[in-house]
């Protein structure tokens, strides 16, 4: 059957090479672009709905969706890996024409996107990369992430800061392979920084009063520390609330990172609750989900036949750089996103 | 209450072993003993304090409450939301007041008179509560405090005469609960029924009423630990409900001798219990012992205070038969 296809495939691509230089007055896309992706059925995967990431993609993805007349079916596994396996395991059995999954680490869901491939369904993985390449992934590299906070802590406390160099790290999970890279990132970045020291390193679990409370203690312990790293920004709230209990916001550099939501990046930037952010612009990312579509609808390529990666160019925000477009809302998005 | 007031009770039991990984941090971890950082490992636990506080009230009186995270978190979470759209204060303050006593009323009216097990309904109205606010009321897991509210957060995290806001909270809740439970006739109530519910409605306790009135209030008091969570962190991540912090609560409780078969411990209880995990969540997070060294840590003390506990004072006739929930 695949053959027989694939035939047909190439039979219609010659069909529309001939064809293709005698309505070459014609600019306007081919109709077979519209036609690639109408009434397609897309199944996405998140983590969890309603939280920035995910919901800003939903919502860039549903207006192209929208605008080219194919459907986005969503199922919330609501943070659980077993709901995210079922959720998975019934789409394949619904036989969408392209599967989007956030991968909630690298290794949970290995086996589910080698059964949606194996049926024959293009396959992408977001956020975090596993091992089993798929036919796209699509996210921020988290070691590079790391390395970006350590140009945040040098910038903060490095030689030419005048200030003392001592640093704490408050990390996310510590079984969360985002969390893993960036440390990994971290350790090698400090390698060339030996004037910066970390005084203490301890994981949140990606929570603000836990962070809060970490770093209430880091800040009695330390009170002549001069930043504080943290691993997202939603979690890092806690920190910027500590920093500003102990009289000391800017005086001790808060370094975080995440999606570049307006309230929770942007705004905190400018009230001065953030000094340093690295985001991997979940905007940005909405339309290399969308491009990805775009791309694998029209090319049809054998599912996990030519695997590729869209690496989230990341953007550096402090007080003085940023500008109105340096974050997003979803409010913003359902305008004009993706 | 057949324990005499010199024995040494669970309470005493896990005093003792404070005072003396206190001792132990401030011979370990320099700056440990400054009243600064007293005053910050204190208020690191309040919130948690708080909450054991609330669970507290439901299991002296034979039940639990597994719904508490969620009431919590969907409430706060709501209030802001609403804020964010514009309400003022009282009216979205209004609005949560409601949402908690409402969760109040349907578990206990699910226990009291529908009759299911404290912890099945209250188990699954979490998960309901959960579902209905992330349906219903809001549009996503996180909730900031709007800007025109930082004041809240100003407040919360002031410390007159050097004791922060949530430790003053933590005291005001615990002290209210005393005198509810040692002073008024319905905090005895709550006593008797824990202690043998029979006995209790035979000798006219209205039983059913006041299991409503229980979860009510242990839902009020959940609402005030998450006023205080949001108005610190300046946000609310309806995320926690699905976290273990439930387990967090009844451990802080059950350590200081609130026993699960109900009945017995107060607010005393609540205190000792969550000094003990202050202690050495802040004197660990200090010598900057890693994760997972830090729950081990805090895992073998919690089930040595236990043991001690089980070898000092044996199993009587009542709880061997009854069993702990």
């Amino acid at each position: 059957m695949k053959i027989i296809t694939k035939l047909v495939a190439a039979a219609a691509l010659c069909i529309a090479g001939v064809a293709g230089p005698a309505g070459a007055q014609d600019a306007s896309p081919s109709s077979g672009f519209y036609n690639a992706l109408k009434g397609k059925k897309i199944g996405f995967v998140p983590i969890a709905m309603g939280f920035n990431e995910t919901q800003a993609w939903r919502t860039a993805m549903e207006r192209q969706a929208a605008a080219l007349g194919y459907e986005i079916i969503v199922r919330d596994p609501n943070w659980s890996i077993e709901a995210g396996i079922q959720a998975i395991n019934s789409l394949i059995e619904e036989k969408p024409d392209l599967l989007i999954i956030e991968n909630i680490d690298n290794r949970s869901y290995n086996r589910m996107v080698q059964k949606s491939i194996a049926a024959g369904i293009l396959t992408v993985q977001t956020q975090q990369r596993s091992e089993i390449p798929s036919d796209a992934y699509m996210g921020p590299d988290w070691n590079e992430m790391g390395r970006n906070a350590v140009e945040g802590m040098v910038q903060a406390c490095g030689k030419e800061s005048g200030k003392n160099g001592k640093v704490a790290i408050i990390q996310g999970a510590l079984t969360a392979p985002a969390s893993l890279l960036q440390m990994a990132g971290i350790d090698e970045a400090l390698k060339d920084h030996p004037e910066i020291t970390v005084v203490s390193n301890q994981a949140a679990d990606w929570d603000a009063t836990k962070a809060y409370q970490i770093a209430t203690t880091v800040l009695q312990q330390n009170p002549d520390i001069c930043g504080i790293v943290g691993f997202w920004d939603v979690a890092d709230a806690g920190i910027a609330s500590a920093v500003k209990e102990a009289n000391l916001q800017g005086k001790v550099a808060v370094i975080t990172s995440g999606s570049g939501a307006r309230e929770s990046a942007c705004d905190k930037i400018a009230a001065g609750d953030f000094s340093y952010y690295t985001s991997y612009n979940t905007a940005g990312q909405g339309r290399d989900l969308n491009a990805i579509i775009r791309t694998l609808l029209q090319t049809m390529p054998e599912p996990g036949s030519k695997p590729f990666d869209l690496v989230s160019p990341l953007i550096r925000i402090n007080k003085d750089n940023m500008t109105p477009s340096s974050c997003w809302s979803l409010e913003e998005l359902a305008q004009i996103g993706g | 209450m057949t324990r005499s007031r010199t024995k040494l009770t669970q309470a005493r039991i896990v005093l003792g072993i404070a005072v003396l990984a206190f001792a132990t941090f401030s011979v370990l971890v320099p700056d440990f003993l400054s009243a600064g950082n007293v005053s910050r490992l204190l208020q690191n636990v309040s919130i948690l304090g708080i909450l054991a506080m609330g669970m507290a009230l439901s299991i002296i009186g034979r039940g639990i409450d597994l719904s508490m995270v969620a009431s919590m978190a969907v409430s706060v979470a709501w209030m802001l939301a609403e804020m964010n759209a514009g309400a003022s204060f009282a009216h979205a303050f209004g609005l949560a007041l409601v949402f908690s006593i409402a969760v109040g009323v349907i578990n206990g009216v699910l226990i009291a008179y529908v009759e299911i097990p404290p912890i099945f309904a209250t188990l699954a109205m979490g998960t309901a509560i959960y579902g209905f606010g992330r349906v219903f009321l809001l549009a996503s897991d996180v909730n900031y405090l709007p800007d025109d509210w930082q004041w809240l957060n100003m407040i919360a995290t002031a410390a007159p005469l050097g004791i922060p806001v949530s430790v003053l909270c933590f005291a005001a809740v615990c002290g209210l609960a005393h005198l509810f439970l040692r002073g008024t006739r319905e905090g005895r109530y709550i006593h008797m029924m824990g202690d043998n519910p029979q006995a209790a409605r035979i000798t006219g306790v209205p039983i059913r009423p006041m299991i409503v009135g229980q979860y009510v209030l242990t839902s009020l008091v959940a609402l005030v630990a998450g006023l205080l969570m949001a108005a610190l962190v300046a946000t609310m991540n309806t995320r926690i409900v699905g976290s273990t912090y439930v387990y967090d609560i009844i451990l802080v409780a059950v350590l200081g001798g609130i026993s699960l078969s109900g009945g017995r411990g107060g607010a005393g209880s609540v205190i000792v219990g969550t000094l003990l995990i202050g202690i050495l969540l802040n004197g660990m997070t200090m010598m900057n012992l890693g994760y997972t060294t830090q729950n081990v840590i805090k895992a073998l003390i919690l089930l040595a205070a236990l043991t001690i506990d089980s070898l000092v004072n044996p199993r009587d006739e009542q709880t061997s038969q009854q069993g702990d929930i």
